[in-house]
């Protein structure tokens, strides 16, 4: 790859606020998500879910929901294809089960009727017969002797022999002697934590609509975080090839991880394809809680050894990830990213994925990272407190920089956690005073970020207004910021580009909206493909001055004769080029297409202050500050608002959040009710501090910054709540029962 | 099942629609009237995504029968703005970053218009608390609130 | 299913005791319509109460206030008489739900819905209200505390529904309070709740109190033991002390999603304490305004 090593300074466009291109569309109620469109001749599909945690499926009988007028189509795990591949098999398992029901709320059959009401009706005349088998949903004790088996057969070659077999993978990252790094502390701190799994909660449940012809050319919309993976995965299980299956984004009301698989959109095709009809499904809000991700629940031990002083001398942790009745490897990322804030001679993690009756768990911002870290922030602040240490300063005493050998692998490159530190240890939050019953607790964050597959068209118009196509679902602003990158490398106004999100036949290959991968990788490949389109309309500038195009440079917007040349000719605007673009070889365009790397790894540091009622355990967010490093922000208004987004929902993770299951494995709180999320009178203001430490694997220096901020709430509010009530909390939720027992236990 | 025909204001239109007698209003406006710009979120009316006014108070849509709509009158989202001038409130949003995602926005949208109604100079928990029924996972509410409190003081200046 | 508008409460009574067991009454239908949604229940008919004139208003009678069955959270809140004379009550009223709900929901459908955790019953019960009942055979007036037999449970005859809510008259130097504990500030159910009414002799000793206590048994009871723990007092610590563990001791908890059986003890008898140090301020402030 051709990037400029070193990286831009002199911004025009980048870095303002401009209002964003969706946002009339979604103030006015124009916007349309999954759910918002209707075709003619469409019907409505529901889907049938095992009331069990875990049963064989004896029988399905549809005969009396097929009879009732109006039901046009009842699909099971039989309509739909046989894929070889494990992964891509699991997926359509959990779509349609086959054979056993896995967990409460696991999809069965799908049905098709006219209306809602005829498909409620039939939904309950579809008898199924179930023998119910024991089950496990806790990943402590599916890993113990004798726990019922979710799975057989489904541990791959890193799980040691004589595990138990619901592990199904076993990661193990690290360096050093860790027996001589312990041997150097002055003191060492052992803990063992447990955290809840929570639900990304988006706000717009997922809802699609299929249409199959008998030509077996199909069409679905959905609201996705990826429509090629989602074409992928359809054609896949439907056995389509893939030319004959597009697949269009809606826009997307939420997502954070959870959208970036399916659930329902194979039944919605099968329903289609059996009917000849569109089908439409849209999930109720207790199905998004019963079948879609939430995270992993986890069980963490960490060890750390410091001195005296604070530096840490060994560090080691074991982490036990469920992610649900499906392999998955979550796990993986939580050991490499623990660990990484630090600078560590000796280091290990271990960690386990294990199976149990719960849903396949999903990525959720940062996935596996944010558990892991609020283990280990939580240990660190607790040597900190027995050493009488300050918890910011011996953070950088021992924080990790430029070449740093990361504790997963890689040595660092340019990296911010130094500077947010510092940031926080300057700011007058850090020092504010502290009332009765508060706590201040603060924690690093860490993300790795994505590149990955990318292809970006940018079309001049004749007019001189640039047209982007761009394959990565919205989330979080990246239009705009496209844009941006665009007019910026373009030298033209923002308001002259616009981007549009396409549909998998308009664009090659792009990878899923995760990882905080689109503003790096579809922002360098948009800023390429005006390079491309620039180098053509120069060389179209050449030919009406009948000078060599290597003698024309582009600046604010438009082509100059240079060198011998210049002043020769006037400059030549890109209004100009594009209105005799038909007379000087036609259409201008330029695209870019790439598999990205270098995506900037990202730090964070937050500062929490929090009030524990010594009565009730009730919890108050006092104040809260985010220090992240964002490489570049190409739009400040959209990085601060990823920062205040994901610490709002780390800090429903730390406090109220959690899937709660009953003794029968089934989950009591599928709903916003009892499920609980923050509310805007939970909280206060998110104040946010963005560090921009350049990230040299991009052309403006941009790196993800949507990931990171979920990490550091829970270690922040953990160690707040503990400084706060005087004993340390170890278990996530620190929901009101849990505080007010650890404050009477202490007495 | 007998459908009922209803006859009702909505954004100052009379409207009329036929409809089950279990059929919600959200389901009425969204399926029947072809205004999709209040969501479901929930259906339970934990999330306000399908916020709507209602006789001048603020409902969850999801939990309004369509045949109480019968003689009402309804602003939806879709009526805030006049002709091509958007409601302070939808400009204030834009402007100041209020919105990421969009699902929860028209509800927010609705509801702080109707507070500002009622209480053209809230204070930021007033606002928060007036707005605790409208969930948004996106924003962390931070820049919702402000763009809140800025269109108030538009508002009260114009 | 039939939706149906009756406009007199005979008219209701004769719906209901006709299609008995298959229909159900709407008035804010907060609850009702979640119901319908999760599929709890599938009624045949809805009787909408709300187009009879009697519930839709709040009425000064015997110097107290009679609420109707249709009357929202939202406008009970803005009725400047009942904020003044039953303070508790309308706080407990009001933290029924968001503002979409308040808009809907009334304190009668809060009662008739038979949730142990029902914001608005323990205030009510505090207070002595009273229920006016209509059904086939007339009307009649049931305590509050009458009202509720258990989950779910309430005290209606088949065809029977509740027109309004009797608020009594205030004697001078007298006031109430309503406290709940939810995880986070609103949109949760109550984990444990306490109302609280206080009536202040003279000299500034409590010559009269109710509490009652809420998400803490399967039913909101009254707490007779914990009131006589602090009548003739002025809530000095031993009388505050002994109302604490009588309503501690009146709690019978469940430990489920929302919480244990310990936490709830323990948070019940906080409530308590802590609403009626609010009522016996603002019992005070009353006497002084009076």
């Amino acid at each position: 790859m051709n990037f400029i090593s070193k990286t831009k300074a002199d911004f025009k466009v980048v870095g303002t606020r401009v209002p964003r291109p969706d946002g009339v569309d979604k103030v006015t109620g124009r916007a349309m998500y999954g759910a918002d469109i209707t075709v003619p001749g469409m019907l409505t599909g529901l889907v049938l879910r095992s009331p069990h945690a875990h049963a064989t499926i004896d029988k399905i009988d549809a005969s009396k929901a097929l009879a009732l007028p109006g039901v046009k189509a009842v699909v099971t795990c039989d309509d739909l294809g046989v894929p070889e591949d494990a992964s891509l098999r699991d997926v359509q398992d959990n779509c349609l089960a086959r054979g056993k029901v896995l967990y409460h709320g696991h999809a069965v059959a799908g049905i098709a009727a006219i209306d809602m009401a005829t498909a409620k009706k039939a939904l309950k005349l579809i008898e199924v017969s179930y023998t119910p088998l024991p089950h496990v949903t806790d990943v402590d004790a599916a890993m113990a002797d004798g726990a019922p088996v979710v799975q057989e057969g489904r541990a791959d070659e890193s799980v040691p022999a004589g595990s138990h077999p619901n592990v199904t993978t076993m990661q193990e990252f690290g360096h050093g002697d860790l027996d001589a790094g312990f041997a150097k502390a002055d003191k060492i701190i052992s803990r063992s934590f447990k955290t809840a799994a929570t639900h990304q909660g988006y706000i717009e449940p997922h809802a699609c609509l299929a249409s199959v012809g008998t030509d077996g050319k199909a069409d679905l919309w959905c609201c996705t975080q990826g429509q090629y993976f989602v074409r992928e995965l359809c054609a896949g299980i439907m056995g389509m090839a893939t030319s004959q299956l597009r697949v269009t984004a809606s826009e997307i009301g939420g997502g954070f991880g959870g959208k970036t698989t399916v659930f329902i959109e194979p039944v919605a095709l099968a329903l289609s394809r059996k009917t000849g009809r569109p089908v439409k499904i849209v999930m109720t809000r207790e199905d998004v809680f019963r079948a879609t991700g939430p995270t992993c629940s986890s069980s963490i031990d960490v060890k750390i050894g410091m001195t005296n002083e604070g530096r840490i001398t060994a560090a080691d942790a074991q982490l036990r990830y469920q992610g649900g009745a499906f392999p998955c490897e979550t796990v993986s990322m939580g050991a490499q990213s623990a660990f990484a804030a630090y600078d560590l001679d000796a280091v290990r993690t271990q960690g386990w994925n294990v199976l149990t009756n719960r849903p396949k768990e999903a990525a959720y911002r940062a996935p596996g990272a944010p558990m892991a870290i609020f283990a280990v922030e939580s240990v660190v602040d607790e040597l900190c407190q027995e050493l009488g240490l300050d918890p910011l300063k011996t953070r950088l005493l021992n924080a990790a920089d430029a070449g740093t050998k990361s504790s997963y692998g890689p040595t660092f490159d340019q990296i911010g956690l130094k500077a947010t530190l510092q940031a926080a240890l300057e700011h007058d939050h850090y020092r504010a005073p502290l009332g009765e019953n508060q706590g201040r607790g603060i924690s690093c964050g860490f993300w790795f970020n994505f590149g990955g597959n990318t292809c970006v068209s940018l079309n001049l118009n004749f007019d001189g207004t640039v047209g982007i196509t761009e394959g990565n679902p919205d989330i979080g602003g990246s239009r705009a910021a496209i844009s941006m990158m665009a007019a910026e490398e373009l030298g033209i106004p923002y308001e002259k580009v616009r981007t549009i999100v396409a549909d998998t036949n308009s664009l090659g290959h792009n990878d899923v909206t995760d990882g905080s991968r689109v503003t790096f990788a579809v922002g360098l490949a948009t800023i390429e493909a005006a390079r491309a389109a620039i180098r053509v309309m120069c060389e179209r500038a050449a030919k009406v001055w009948g000078i060599d195009p290597d003698a024309v440079v582009w600046e604010d917007g438009c082509a100059k004769p240079s060198g011998p040349n210049a002043g020769a000719f006037d400059p030549m605007s890109i209004e100009e080029i594009a209105a005799s673009a038909s007379d000087t070889g036609g259409p201008i365009a330029g695209h870019y297409e790439v598999n990205a790397e270098g995506a900037g790894v990202s730090f964070g540091v937050h500062i929490a202050d929090l009030e524990v009622d010594p009565e009730t355990g009730h919890t108050q967010v006092l104040r809260y500050t985010v220090f992240q490093d964002a490489g570049k922000a190409v739009h400040p208004d959209y990085v601060e608002g990823q920062m205040q987004g994901g610490a709002v929902q780390g800090i429903g993770w730390a406090l109220n959040e959690e899937y709660i299951y009953g003794e029968d494995g089934r989950l009591e709180n599928a709903g916003f009710l009892d499920y609980r999320v923050p509310v805007a009178s939970d909280l206060p203001s998110i104040d946010t501090v963005i560090l921009e430490i350049p990230n040299p694997g991009h052309p403006y220096g941009v790196r993800g910054v949507g990931e990171t901020p979920i990490v550091p709430p829970l270690a922040a509010l953990a160690n707040a709540a503990s400084r706060a009530i005087g004993a340390r909390m170890t278990e996530l939720p620190m929901s009101p029962p849990k505080l007010l027992a650890a404050i009477m236990a202490k007495g | 099942m007998k459908n009922i025909h209803v006859s009702t204001k909505v954004n100052g239109d009379e409207m009329e629609f036929i409809c089950p007698p279990d059929e919600t209003l959200l389901d009425a406006l969204r399926g029947r009237m072809g205004l999709s710009g209040a969501k479901e979120g929930c259906g339970t009316g934990d999330c306000g995504a399908c916020t709507v006014v209602m006789d001048g108070r603020v409902v969850a849509s999801c939990l309004v029968l369509g045949a109480e709509a019968d003689g009402a009158e309804i602003t939806t989202v879709e009526g805030m703005s006049t002709g091509d001038t958007l409601h302070p409130l939808q400009q204030s949003f834009i402007d100041n970053a209020a919105l990421q995602c969009g699902i929860c926005t028209p509800g927010i949208l609705v509801a702080a218009q109707n507070l500002l109604e009622r209480n053209p100079d809230p204070s930021e928990t007033e606002i928060r608390y007036w707005l605790a029924g409208n969930l948004c996972r996106c924003t962390g509410y931070d820049k919702i609130i402000k763009a809140v409190q800025i269109a108030a003081a538009e508002m009260r200046g114009a | 299913m039939q939706y149906m508008k009756p406009q007199t409460a005979a008219e209701a009574a004769t719906l209901l005791a006709q299609n008995a067991g298959a229909a159900r009454v709407l008035a804010g239908g907060t609850d009702l319509l979640v119901q319908m949604k999760s599929g709890m229940i599938e009624p045949q008919m809805i009787v909408d109460i709300k187009h009879m004139a009697e519930v839709r208003e709040i009425a000064e009678e015997d110097g107290g206030l009679r609420i109707g069955a249709g009357v929202s959270g939202q406008q009970l809140g803005e009725h400047a008489g009942a904020v003044a004379m039953w303070p508790g009550v309308v706080e407990a009223v009001e933290l029924i739900g968001s503002t979409q709900v308040q808009g809907r929901c009334t304190m009668v459908g809060n009662m008739c819905n038979g949730s142990p955790a029902a914001d608005s019953v323990p205030a009510m019960m505090a207070a002595g209200a009273v229920a006016r009942i209509a059904g086939p055979n007339g009307v009649r007036d049931l305590a509050v505390e009458e009202f509720p037999l258990g989950p779910g449970k309430i005290a209606l005859e088949v065809g029977e529904f509740v027109t309004s809510v009797f608020l009594p008259a205030r004697p001078k130097g007298a006031s109430d309070a309503y406290l709940r504990f939810i995880p986070r500030t609103e949109m949760d159910i109550a984990v444990a709740n306490a109302g609280v009414n206080i009536a202040l002799a003279a000299d500034g000793t409590i010559k009269a109190a109710r509490i009652a206590i809420g998400a803490v048994g399967p039913k909101v009871r009254l707490v007779e033991e914990a009131a006589a723990a602090i009548i003739g007092t002025k809530l000095e610590p031993e009388a505050e002390a002994a109302m604490v563990a009588a309503a501690r001791a009146a709690a019978s908890p469940i430990s489920d999603k929302r919480g244990t059986v310990e936490f709830r003890i323990q948070v019940v008898g906080v409530l308590v304490r802590r609403a009626a140090h609010i009522a016996m301020a603002r019992a005070k402030k009353a006497g002084e305004n009076t």
